[in-house]
């Protein structure tokens, strides 16, 4: 089923999707195993499998973390398909490869999609290899039935947003950051601003990362968006207390 | 003399050939963007001009001389020249682009420069120009290089600058770095990373390479003016690559001069993690931004590197040494550390100079160069002051020292 009639058919029955993050291999592949049973349980719709890289430009300090300690651990590009090719058999949720560039560049673009492909993937997410850089990567991805999914962020100038918009495939990742300083409201109505913008910009639906922790996070994202996008907090409720605190956290997001 | 700013390449994205570039997440292209605006429009004006000018010659000391070692150049058969970048203020050739990339830091109204550091050069001449132009300073360090390199820790400290450790991996230079842009990616708003080296994304190879190119401005005018003409090899040390940027960026047009790149090999080039030498044994590859050759495993990881120089223990290399070594323009080699600590005691026993461990790989490649003839121009980078506890207490007992003195 192509991206997009799969995300037709998952918004019938609710306002917002979900996309939910592992790292490959950390803390084991195990434990990543009890995570997407527990994230399958509470309804998601895509799963991001990172795999590990040990500088993670775009990554917070936990993920950081995660990705080093899996890195050292010995966790491998080849570790991380076959896992991938596992979990997408098993679920029913999709499954995506978020990772940094220097992974793909060194396997070669197209073994790496036709790997991804093979695994059972239905798209990537490589937040360091700008536009400019992804044209024949992303063509070849396209003539493969992958989804490269490309990023907007609030520092991108309109201009840029229809640039990327052009090059949109399978959904938008919005990564629509909290600032550091303002009071909550008026950031957040700051952030629906731009959410509705890139929205409207965008010819594919939107999934947005910025921080989703609490379910009042989902409920706003429902009225701007058609994803919501989990990461660190999910991650955080692991390193808490393992599966049942991770329960727990989806438990009040009001998914379990 | 006034840096000319006027160098053909990168292009307008920062690729020099197919290396450089921006490899960076979206949310931080917008912050580069505004450094290249902000640094192609400061280098225009006559006040920043004057001003960089100024303490070039009045801060820094500069023009730095150059000395003929008449010593070493009996010895191996030919003309051996130093340019004396030790001798700057600082110690080293790194105040050349601190001074620079501070001044831009106040242009753009931030608040605090922030750095990685290695042998701890870098670190000092960031925290000494921050402390002149009233900047808050941090600078990430290896734990390892922290306590290699302790008088430098302490000048940063006295000068006013906070220094944090990196404390993951083998805790040296490039973990400095991966420290350095995550406190980067948290606040770069307030904040500019004056990165160390001719690395990093658009626009730092550039603008670090036009900071340092007063190095070769100053040479290829003093060989003229004093020896009577250009030198036939030009040598550097080469980690991340900007004291060789400096000085070769005023010959790379006199295809009459060969151009010579050293990096290190630490223990040995045979083993991966005991050698540094990117150039030599590295793929194209990205990390950090900038597409370079790599030292990297079969995944497309960075491998661990090794160096006795803290300042060259770095698994990738300056975007446009990548470029030049492919054009066949500099020759790139690698001296070891047991002939780098020679050097170092040679340079000191025969010209009274003691010079950094990471120059001494530019000095011992240079022997060699100087035994089939010619003129020798060396870029004695930085002074040996904060190498010295440390390599008597590791190789002053085969130089007739005890380890401790």
């Amino acid at each position: 089923m192509a991206l997009n009639e799969y995300i037709a058919s998952r918004k019938q029955n609710k306002d917002l999707l979900l996309m939910t993050h592992v790292v490959c291999g950390y803390p084991s592949f195990d434990a990543n195993l009890k995570e997407l049973e527990i994230m399958a349980e509470a309804g998601v719709d895509f799963v991001e499998l990172q795999f590990p890289f040990s500088e993670p430009s775009a990554d917070g300090p936990l993920f950081v973390k995660a990705n080093q300690i899996a890195v050292e651990s010995g966790v491998t590009v080849e570790q991380c398909f076959e896992f991938m090719a596992k979990v997408s058999q098993r679920f029913d949720f999709k499954v995506l490869m978020m990772g940094y560039y220097n992974t793909v560049f060194k396997m070669g673009h197209e073994a790496f999609v036709d790997a991804l492909k093979a695994a059972g993937g239905c798209g990537f997410i490589v937040p360091d290899l700008p536009l400019e850089e992804a044209g024949a990567l992303h063509d070849y991805a396209k003539s493969q039935d992958i989804a490269p999914i490309v990023l907007m962020t609030p520092t991108n100038t309109d201009a840029r947003l229809q640039t990327i918009a052009k090059a949109a495939d399978g959904f938008v990742y919005v990564v629509a950051r909290r600032g550091v300083t303002g009071g909550k409201t008026e950031m957040d109505a700051e952030v629906g601003e731009f959410l509705d913008k890139c929205r409207d910009i965008s010819p594919v639906p939107t999934g947005v990362g910025f921080g989703v922790s609490a379910k009042e996070d989902l409920d706003f994202l429902a009225k701007h968006a058609d994803m919501g996008i989990i990461g660190t907090a999910a991650l955080k409720a692991w390193e808490e207390g393992e599966e049942k605190a991770l329960r727990d956290f989806f438990g009040s997001l009001g998914l379990l | 003399m006034q840096n000319t700013f006027d160098h053909p390449l990168p292009n307008e994205h920062g690729y020099f050939g197919e290396y450089g570039g921006s490899f960076i997440p979206p949310e931080l292209q917008q912050i580069m963007n505004d450094i290249d605006a902000a640094y192609r429009e400061i280098r225009q004006e006559p006040e920043f001009l004057i001003q960089l000018a100024s303490l070039y010659q009045h801060y820094v000391g500069r023009p730095s001389p150059i000395f003929l070692a008449e010593n070493l150049s009996k010895k191996y058969g030919a003309q051996i020249y130093l340019k004396r970048e030790d001798l700057n203020h600082t110690g080293a050739h790194k105040i050349n682009h601190c001074l620079g990339e501070a001044l831009l830091a106040k242009k753009m109204g931030k608040k605090k420069i922030i750095a990685e550091t290695g042998a701890g050069q870098h670190g000092v001449a960031l925290a000494t120009a921050a402390a002149l132009l009233g900047l808050e300073c941090d600078i990430y360090m290896g734990e390892v290089d922290i306590k290699k390199e302790h008088p430098n820790v302490v000048r940063m400290h006295i000068l006013g600058a906070n220094v944090i450790p990196a404390t993951h991996g083998r805790k040296t230079l490039k973990e400095a770095v991966d420290a350095a842009f995550e406190a980067y990616l948290k606040d770069p708003h307030s904040q500019l990373y004056a990165i160390g080296s001719v690395v990093g994304p658009h626009p730092f190879p550039m603008m670090v390479r036009d900071f340092q190119s007063i190095i070769g401005n100053e040479a290829r005018q003093q060989m003229q003016q004093q020896y009577g003409g250009l030198p036939d090899h030009v040598v550097a040390c080469v980690g991340g690559g900007s004291n060789a940027m400096g000085i070769f960026s005023a010959f790379l047009d006199d295809k009459e001069v060969a151009l010579h790149g050293v990096e290190p090999a630490g223990h040995t080039m045979a083993v991966a993690g005991e050698h540094a030498a990117t150039l030599s044994k590295g793929q194209p590859g990205t990390m950090h931004g900038f597409k370079s050759y790599m030292l990297q495993d079969e995944q497309g990881e960075p491998q661990e590197v090794y160096s006795v120089a803290s300042g060259l223990d770095y698994p990738s290399v300056g975007p446009q040494h990548a470029y030049l070594k492919d054009l066949g323009r500099v020759n790139y080699h690698a001296i070891d550390d047991k002939q780098a600590i020679d050097a170092f005691f040679e340079l000191s026993r025969m010209e009274g100079i003691i010079p950094a461990i990471e120059s001494s790989h530019a000095i011992a490649q240079a022997c060699k160069i100087a035994q089939g003839g010619g003129r020798v121009l060396v870029n004695l980078s930085g002074r040996g002051d904060k190498d010295i506890d440390f390599v008597v207490e590791n190789y002053g007992k085969d130089y007739g020292l005890g380890s401790k003195l």
